[in-house]
């Protein structure tokens, strides 16, 4: 178990939902300079939208069939909170002290965590998402899950998707111009509150995706699931360098096969054997962000700013 | 003469500030008007609140014959009034070719947005050699080109600049109010704040002297040259 090619497998698939996750930190905090602490329970409610979807499709229809409709029920919840959070609870204190909504992030986060706790059905354990069946497929030295194949062609697809509409479309481009300057922007006839939601709405579809992901990786959901995700994803934006969107992909992917290798190879380091095994993961996931922000503050790719969105 | 631009009694404040005290004046269409004056006579905070980017706390704005109370700044573009802002603001880490496509962003005229875009390098050819360049390596004065360059891109029937002389050497000075009559001679009506009185005064038909909030002298630009008082404060005679 403990090769190199499986550890970096882990890696990869751990890292692209990070990396998903992170797009939508990066982006907002791209635009209106806010770290939506809430993005993690988006997720959250986009992993329950898609499990809703799926109780509800009849016996024996084909996982295969039915992810699609479990992505689209899961992007419909994701999106619907994120732009209600940033109509209702983050535009009234545009203007405000920067603390203002960073604490309402926070509350928003467990509002969010409590609701699906109190309200659906059987939500207060992990709910059993469903499963690919089927053995693992043995590629170059490592095996990976059949559900994982999801994230390895989901992660580039989104991330094309995004490159393609950040720089070619129009409204992309009124993104880079709100982010870059907004009252500039608004002379140019950018509507920048719309664009404000575009930045929200597609955090929280990529989120949800990426939920998509982490329910047939884990095999399950839970109402907690977006605390650790969502700082995790929150390392990996700032890692990459927050605000750049690319930064926010190789960010998550750096942080998810760091966190593999030193779940793998820790124990190995003479002097710490103590520190092996994925008890301590997290532990080196922090601790990599620390020494970004003490080595390199701006970010992995925060240098190059011509690519922010 | 149709009148473009009509501004009665303006009062903009920030907070309990008053920066502009109830200033009235018009554009007619065709002419350059210029409001001159020192720092802080709220020349920038009058523009900022014709394109929509402040709340007037008192008055009345017509442009083309539509009040513009209430009007959100992205749709007063879009009515055919651009703005070039003091200190260029152009959008340093995009291209020049996409600081003039962000002009046109309310156009769906994709030939006609080339055509105009081949405009803008004809009219400053630097910008045409640089078009691929971030505009936030630009000089100073070439900044200020694009500026110009993209608030014409909306074809404005008002176009609105804004010290856009500001840190320039003389020379570049000079090349920046050339284009400026150019404009003027090809018809454009313009609206001129500037901290250059001279430069302002002699191109301009009407000008309109700030002072703390007021208007306190108006005039043809030509009087308003000759005028003693204002060559005392303005043009640095004793």
């Amino acid at each position: 178990m403990n090769e190199l090619p499986q550890q970096l497998a882990n890696g990869l698939i751990l890292g692209a939902m990070y990396g998903l996750i992170a797009i939508g930190y990066t982006m907002v905090y791209g635009i209106v300079q806010l770290i939506n602490f809430a993005h993690g329970e988006i997720f959250m409610v986009g992993g329950f939208g898609a499990l809703t979807v799926s109780l509800w499709l009849p016996e024996g229809f084909s996982l295969l069939a039915a992810i699609p409709l479990m992505i689209i029920g899961g992007v419909i919840v994701s999106v619907a909170v994120g732009t209600a959070a940033e109509r209702f609870a983050y535009r009234p204190l545009r203007g405000a002290p920067r603390l203002a909504p960073l604490i309402t992030a926070i509350g928003l986060s467990i509002l969010l965590q409590q609701a699906v706790w109190k309200w659906y059905p059987e939500a207060k354990k992990d709910r059993t998402f469903p499963q690919f069946s089927g053995d693992p497929v043995h590629i170059l030295g490592a095996d990976i899950q059949r559900g994982d194949f999801f994230l390895i062609l989901a992660a580039p697809l989104c991330m094309l998707a995004l490159a393609y509409y950040v720089n070619k479309t129009r409204t992309g481009r009124g993104m880079q111009a709100t982010a870059q300057d907004p009252d500039t922007a608004k002379l140019m006839g950018i509507n920048t509150d719309r664009i404000i939601v575009m930045a929200f709405a597609i955090g929280a579809a990529f989120a949800a995706v990426a939920a998509v992901g982490y329910g047939l990786h884990n095999g399950q959901v839970g109402f907690k699931m977006g605390f650790i995700m969502g700082l995790k994803a929150f390392t990996a934006a700032v890692l990459g360098g927050i605000g750049n969107i690319y930064g926010a992909m190789l960010g998550g992917i750096v942080l998810g096969v760091a966190e593999a290798l030193a779940t793998g190879y820790m124990a190995d380091v003479p002097g710490m054997e103590q520190f092996g095994g994925g008890a301590w993961k997290d532990v080196w996931a922090f601790a990599l962000l620390i020494l970004v922000l003490l080595l390199r503050p701006q970010g992995l790719l925060g240098e190059r700013v011509a690519d922010r969105a | 003469m149709t009148t473009l631009l009509e501004v009665e009694d303006l009062k903009v404040a920030y907070g309990k500030i008053e920066a502009v005290k109830g200033i009235s004046f018009s554009v007619e269409a065709g002419q350059v008007v210029t409001l001159i004056g020192t720092n802080g006579a709220g020349k920038t905070t009058t523009l900022r609140t014709l394109s929509g980017l402040l709340k007037p706390l008192a008055g009345k704005i017509t442009f083309d014959g539509q009040p513009l109370h209430g009007v959100p700044a992205h749709k007063i573009v879009a009515l055919g009034l651009a703005h070039s802002p003091e200190g260029r603001h152009i959008f340093p880490r995009l291209t020049i070719t996409e600081n003039l496509q962000l002009g046109a962003y309310l156009r769906d005229d994709k030939a006609g947005i080339e055509k105009d875009i081949q405009r803008a390098y004809e009219l400053f050819p630097i910008l045409g050699e640089r078009r691929k360049q971030a505009a936030g390596t630009l000089s100073g004065g070439e900044q200020q080109m694009l500026a110009m360059g993209r608030a014409l891109m909306s074809r404005p029937k008002l176009l609105m600049l804004d010290e856009p002389s500001m840190g320039l050497s003389p020379i570049m000075m000079q090349k920046i109010m050339q284009t400026i009559s150019e404009l003027k001679a090809q018809g454009t009506t313009i609206l001129l704040v500037e901290q250059n009185a001279q430069a302002a005064l002699s191109l301009a038909d009407h000008g309109h002297v700030m002072e703390v909030g007021n208007i306190v002298l108006s005039g043809t630009g030509q009087n308003l040259l000759h005028d003693e008082s204002v060559r005392k404060a303005y043009l640095g005679e004793d």
